[in-house]
């Protein structure tokens, strides 16, 4: 090693070391110490007891972390693909239109930069069962419906009933995809557009140009948007958490890491939080495996 | 920049403004409910067939700031929020300095190393993080929301370590000529060249502070230390049953804050979302 060298690693390694100081502090001694908390059993207030694998084999026979991660994966089975392919939509429409361009931009993402808080604030007066707007609204259609079918349709009670809380969830995430639009809206503009008049004169309608053409060359911001989807999607907290505490009608809606925050923070299960944090890491990094591993033959990188 | 919109014939055309148009207006509905309805009286708000109030309640809002505890949670959230943008920018910065201008062994794993961090949930890192703050005695202070600022964070330190590779190196070569030293390179030189950089972290790290739940919730107990996102939720829990209109405005002023930044900065916004997308 010359003089400069060593002293260029020296150097740098001074301006990295914030981040340096950081990753021991908050993330590999918090990992290593997760890991062991996992297998004992530990209530903050006493010294943690080592159980082996007894918090996970707890979970195994733990009713409501099976449906907790089983409405997790459901919210993440729908909210995922509807974000994706809403947002795609709507990229490709604003792409379609350059006056009034960057106005929709501004309203299609406005929605995904307010507090989650304030957002859920709204979202107890909409979909409210006894006096939400969208009864209000709904009220004269189902009227109408029931005159002409004979129905004895009522009203749906969003918050509450166990078939309505997810879906209700996911309805309201949607209003959120402005962030998934622009980083789509952005890749849109690369396409070459050479493409589509060739395709055009070849006879292609616009729904082929759109499937032939943009999806796949925009197939690497898919992959890239699906991703983020699926992390977004099992850390899921901070709607559910407000609008359906304890997850609402037969925990229908609690979702694994509102659960995880219980355990963790009002049960002082620290032992068994961990544990389940780690099983939602693998689980993410299954989840993210097989979608590398499913979409990686329809990913066209260009001058890869 | 595009003349596709006017080659296009006028029926595609119109129904794409159709649809922009009706999509427009629905995500605008709920901002224009939370407005309406935090200018009504509470009767106002029970007949769902009223749009606008009849005659705006604008004492509303002095109302609804004063039984949430506005006044001090805003200033709790603008003390955090200010920290933890300031400390975001000079640490990332910092380490995105050392990997770009700097060679060494192992640079480039590490490198890798520190982006591959961001796949991990927070979750997994939450509970330890927690018990050392416990142990430091800073639970129910602002310290475990500031702190973790203090060391850079994956996202950023990529975009300052993209932006100062591109600084020409006949630059830095002058001003080391004139006996500048490292420090100084990076102060007086390359920060003032990354103010694109700089703006787009401070304002990603000012919606993440200030629009964070989680983590004020788990550390900070007392009212006092509440931010406005706790605020605003044990408001909703004392009184936003009787008084639905004060909630409306409480839930909008927490809100205001980032509607306006948005719109002052909202090329960096965009900008952001571009850059985003060309990673994957």
């Amino acid at each position: 090693m010359t003089r400069k060298t060593r002293r260029d690693t020296l150097t740098a390694l001074l301006f990295i070391s914030p981040w340096l100081v950081g990753l021991a502090a908050f993330t590999l001694y918090p990992l290593a110490a997760s890991l062991y908390y996992s297998f004992t059993d530990f209530d903050v207030l006493s010294e943690p007891v080592w159980i082996g694998m007894g918090n996970y084999a707890d979970m195994a026979g733990d009713a409501v972390f099976w449906k907790s991660l089983y409405n997790t994966l459901f919210y993440a089975a729908f909210a995922i693909p509807l974000g994706l392919v809403l947002s795609f939509l709507v990229a490709v429409l604003l792409n379609q239109t350059a006056r009034g361009r960057s106005v929709f931009r501004t309203l299609f993402f406005l929605p995904s930069i307010v507090p989650l808080v304030a957002v859920a604030m709204i979202w107890m007066y909409v979909f409210n069962g006894g006096f939400g707007l969208l009864n209000h609204a709904l009220g004269p259609v189902l009227i109408a419906v029931n005159a002409v079918l004979g129905t004895d349709l009522r009203p749906p009670n969003w918050m509450a009933d166990p078939y309505l809380t997810k879906p209700t969830l996911i309805l309201a995430g949607l209003w959120q995809i402005g962030g998934t639009v622009v980083i789509f809206l952005a890749s849109l503009q690369d396409v070459p557009r050479s493409l589509y008049e060739s395709a055009e004169l070849d006879g292609a309608g616009p729904a082929r140009r759109l499937w032939h053409i943009t999806v796949p060359l925009v197939s690497p911001v898919i992959y890239f948007n699906l991703i983020i989807g699926i992390i977004n999607a099992l850390q899921f907290f901070v709607t559910p958490f407000i609008l359906m505490p304890d997850g609402a009608t037969d925990r229908s809606a609690l979702m694994y890491t509102v659960y995880l925050y219980d355990n963790a923070f009002r049960y002082n299960q620290m032992g068994y939080a961990s544990a389940m944090a780690w099983v939602m890491f693998l689980l993410i990094v299954v989840l993210t495996w097989l979608a590398t591993k499913l979409s990686r033959r329809h990913i066209y990188y260009a001058g890869a | 920049m595009s003349t596709r919109a006017h080659d296009n014939p006028l029926g595609p055309r119109v129904v794409t403004w159709t649809l922009l148009v009706l999509g427009g207006v629905l995500l605008m509905l709920p901002f224009f409910i939370l407005l309406s309805n935090s200018l009504k009286t509470d009767q106002e708000i029970s007949d769902l067939s009223q749009w606008l109030p009849s005659a705006p309640q604008w004492q509303n809002y002095p109302a609804a700031l004063d039984e949430m505890g506005f006044w001090p949670a805003l200033s709790n959230t603008v003390v955090i929020t200010v920290l933890c943008v300031v400390g975001q920018v000079v640490s990332s910065s910092l380490v995105g300095f050392g990997f770009a201008r700097y060679r060494f062994r192992g640079r480039n794993t590490t490198f890798a190393v520190m982006l591959a961090t961001m796949m991990l949930p927070a979750q997994v890192t939450m509970i330890p993080v927690f018990l050392i703050f416990r142990q430091l005695g800073w639970i129910d202070t602002f310290l475990p929301l500031i702190v973790p600022n203090l060391f850079g964070a994956p996202f950023f330190i990529f975009m300052f370590r993209q932006f100062f590779q591109q600084v020409p190196e006949e630059l830095l070569e002058a001003a080391r000529i004139d006996g500048a030293g490292a420090l100084t390179i990076y102060w007086r030189l390359m920060l003032p060249l990354s103010t694109p950089v700089i703006a787009i972290v401070a304002i990603y790290t000012f919606m993440f502070t200030w629009n964070d739940f989680m983590a004020p919730l788990i550390y900070l107990n007392s009212p006092e230390n509440r931010t406005l996102a706790l605020a605003l939720n044990s408001f909703n829990g004392q009184y936003g049953v009787q008084s639905r209109n004060l909630l409306m405005a409480a839930s909008f002023v927490t809100m205001l804050p980032c509607i306006l930044l948005f719109f002052a900065a909202q090329r960096f916004f965009i900008d952001t979302g571009a850059s985003a997308g060309l990673k994957g």
